[in-house]
């Protein structure tokens, strides 16, 4: 899984039926120190989150399929929890850095 | 799934069966901000996307799910065409 935060909405109204009734966000996967890891993929939304919601996003077919509760369709992310808090162990800081987002 | 723009199309006629009829699109992957983000690839069509439309794919063995009970070898799969993004500022 991946600790994303979520930045916009995507709307389609011609997608495949099993992405129906099911919110596509925008998602970017965050590194531990709160920085980018990579461009912004699209997940679709299993918990209710959020734009500026820190989240969990799973990137393989079976867990996102499963937590969508749509089975056998073209699946590949979801969104499946809202992170309250991370504890990092080893570091003398806390709590860590992610959540305060650069806006870039 | 990832976010694109449909930048043109293949013409194969010796290919697996299972991909006859099916559409072979070249896609150009999309940040959300519309900047072209790595390489175009080869996708299939599940939703009749047509030339320079923005769409979103997935990739993956669930990139072969629309066509069941079909099985069709593919590993990239257009699932939607975008209407609009919300982006936060």
């Amino acid at each position: 899984m991946l600790i994303a935060r979520v930045v916009g909405e995507l709307v389609s109204t011609h997608k495949h039926s099993s992405h129906e009734k099911r919110k596509a966000l925008i998602v970017q996967p965050l590194d531990l120190d709160g920085s980018n890891r990579g461009d912004p993929v699209i997940a679709l939304d299993a918990v209710d989150a959020g734009v500026g919601d820190r989240v969990l996003v799973v990137t393989e077919g079976f867990g996102a399929m499963t937590s969508v509760g749509r089975l056998q369709s073209p699946i590949d992310m979801a969104v499946v929890g809202v992170i309250d808090r991370l504890d990092l162990h080893g570091s003398a800081e806390a709590p860590s850095p992610i959540g305060q987002q650069n806006q870039s | 799934m990832f976010l694109g723009r449909v930048v043109g199309r293949v013409v194969s006629t010796v290919k697996d069966p299972g991909l006859t009829a099916q559409r072979l699109l070249i896609v150009q992957p999309l940040k959300p901000d519309l900047a072209a983000t790595g390489k175009q690839i080869v996708v299939l069509d599940a939703v009749g996307a047509g030339a320079n439309e923005l769409i979103y794919w997935c990739r993956g063995k669930e990139s072969s799910f629309p066509f069941l009970p079909d099985e069709v070898p593919s590993d990239g799969t257009i699932v939607g065409i975008v209407d609009e993004l919300h982006l936060e500022r």
